[in-house]
């Protein structure tokens, strides 16, 4: 399967990445040729084997309900580049 | 053109731990900004999160009081997608294994009832606020929320009108109150609600393109967006033109969806199995403790206040719509020691109308359901009548005692006595001749003018039976 050029487009969309109009025709291939690899993963038949989300065969550990993190509001915000009135300040964003 | 509407809705309610979803840092609403966001809510290198007991302990409460499976193994998912709110670039949520899977809930419109499909539920964490004024430019963020628990309960599109809509969502929070898992404060955005909606022709058997509509904090708010969003599409259709898939906002000032971009496809999100957590594996035995400490549910206690009490559907549906309401009454019940129907009506009645004229909730209500039984009680042994007993609740509310307190400081006790009550009737009878002789001649009607002036006269306090019957003698010819 290959990728169009409008598809890479919106994957750099949606990773934030800015992909320079001569690199395209480049990054589509490349892009294509990963999917190809796993197409030819996606051949072989897992019908029954039981899907991995992790690779130790282990359960999560859970915590119980109790409030453990102090606040250290000063300490994270030594490190911000821009903090007012308590909040962190980034550049406006507005959909 | 005839259309049929189909509905399906996404609610947020927000888990009562009280600590965060994968991290220690606290929940409560109202702090000063990031003051309880620590290094996991961050995201900060290094970091990582370990699920909270008790909000996987809340998902399986809500998965067995709507009948639906848990997943004996479930699987957390990041969901990607940037936005300054959003510490970590995913969210932590769940895709392709929810903890809770295919259960229903039963909701009542008007007479009829109907059964709504819950497709899944599913854990998640939340994420910040974003602040866009008065920063120079630039916006504020708030991190106070990010990774506070959230359950996420998508609906079936089962549903076919606004109406049908808010009836859902209002079972739903019914129903994680009763189970406290949430406080369903939605002003606070506790429990907040996504609504998918198309129409179709109808006999049609594709869905319509649907619209999402976000930003539905009211029962009220869901209602008119969705009846805005319906006659919005059918007009579009009706025009010749077609609905896009998109994400609306509604604006409850100017009472409207608009547009707010189009709307993601899910595999825009890119998820994949958190490699930081491993599987959540519920045991069996963890479910059925689970089951044994769930309360009474809504549809339980309804029908069970139907057989205890002889109360009709809709006074117990009524009487269930908050845990705290039921256990007040059922409190007066026993206090008064019987007459469902008469507390129920004082409490539907009198005692509703003043919690709403202040709008109090009934955690609140000054007359407490020790003063309520006691004032029911000397109505029943006919101390007081019923109009007196409606003067007496209005100075137990303005706190100035019991009943029994405000009888005796009111003179408000019922007379029974036979002669006083003649005297009345003479006296009315005197300066009412005309009255008397329309009566009398046949004017049936004309009793109850005798009744209230009778009662007028003794300022409430005859025993309206003793009036009735003396009253029905002297007026013979």
């Amino acid at each position: 399967m290959a990728l169009s050029q409008e598809e890479v487009l919106a994957i750099a969309r949606l990773a934030r990445l800015q992909v320079p109009a001569e690199r395209l025709p480049a990054l589509a291939r490349q892009l294509s040729g990963i999917l190809e690899f796993v197409a030819q993963m996606n051949a072989v038949d897992t019908g029954n084997v039981e899907p991995l989300a992790h690779p130790l065969e282990v359960s999560a550990r859970m915590r119980e309900d109790e409030v453990t993190e102090p606040d250290r509001r000063a300490e994270f915000q030594a490190i911000a580049p821009a903090v007012e009135a308590g909040l962190y300040l980034v550049p406006k964003v507005i959909e | 053109m005839n259309w049929e509407t189909v509905i399906g809705l996404e609610i947020h309610a927000q888990l009562l731990t009280r600590s965060k979803i994968f991290s220690g840092a606290p929940t409560a609403f109202g702090a000063e900004p990031n003051t309880q966001a620590c290094a996991i809510d961050l995201g900060l290198p290094g970091v990582l999160p370990v699920l909270n007991k008790e909000a996987v302990r809340m998902a399986v409460a809500f998965g067995l009081a709507v009948n639906a499976q848990i997943a004996p193994r479930s699987v957390f998912a990041r969901k990607n997608y940037f936005y300054p709110d959003l510490p970590k670039g995913y969210q932590i949520s769940q895709y392709e294994l929810p903890v809770v899977a295919r259960g229903s809930i039963r909701i009542a419109i008007g007479d009829s009832e109907k059964i709504i499909g819950i497709t899944r539920a599913h854990l998640e964490e939340d994420a910040g606020k974003s602040l866009h004024e008065d920063f120079h430019g630039m916006s504020g963020i708030d991190l106070n929320r990010a990774g506070t628990p959230l359950l996420e309960i998508v609906s079936e599109p089962d549903m076919r009108s606004a109406k049908e809509a808010v009836a859902y969502m209002k079972a739903i929070h019914q129903l994680v109150r009763y189970l406290k898992i949430c406080d369903g404060n939605m002003q606070e955005g506790s429990f907040r609600c996504d609504a998918n909606v198309s129409v179709r022709r109808r006999g049609e058997a594709k869905l319509g393109t649907r619209c999402e509509i976000k930003n539905l904090n009211s029962f009220r708010f869901v209602e008119h967006a969705i009846e805005y969003e319906i006659q919005r599409q059918i007009e579009l259709i009706e025009g010749g033109g077609k609905v896009v898939q998109e994400t609306r906002l509604y604006d409850p000032d100017k009472h409207e969806t608009r547009s707010l971009r189009a709307k993601e496809e899910a595999n825009d999100y890119r998820y994949f199995p958190d490699p930081d957590l491993l599987p959540l594996v519920i045991e069996p035995a963890f479910i059925e403790s689970v089951r044994e400490s769930l309360p009474e549910l809504p549809e339980a206690r309804r029908e069970r206040f139907m057989t205890q009490y002889a109360l009709s559907p809709y006074d117990a549906g009524v009487l269930t719509a908050s845990q705290e309401l039921a256990d007040y009454y059922e409190s007066c019940v026993k206090l008064v020691g019987g007459e469902a129907k008469l507390v129920a009506n004082w409490v539907m009645g009198d005692l509703s109308a003043f919690l709403n004229k202040e709008g109090k909730d009934i955690t609140q209500s000054p007359v407490s359901p020790e003063l309520l039984s006691g004032m029911i009680k000397r109505l029943i042994d006919k101390t007081i009548s019923g109009t007196i007993a409606k003067k007496v609740f209005e100075l137990m509310w303005a706190g100035e005692g019991d009943a029994d307190q405000i009888i005796e400081k009111h003179g408000l006790k019922q007379v029974t006595d036979t002669g006083a009550i003649e005297k009345a009737i003479a006296e009315v009878m005197a300066e009412n001749p005309t009255q008397l002789e329309q009566y009398r001649s046949g004017k049936g009607k004309l009793f109850g003018f005798f009744v209230g002036q009778v009662m007028k006269k003794m300022q409430g306090k005859a025993a309206p039976d003793q009036v009735n019957a003396l009253l029905k003698t002297k007026l013979q010819p």
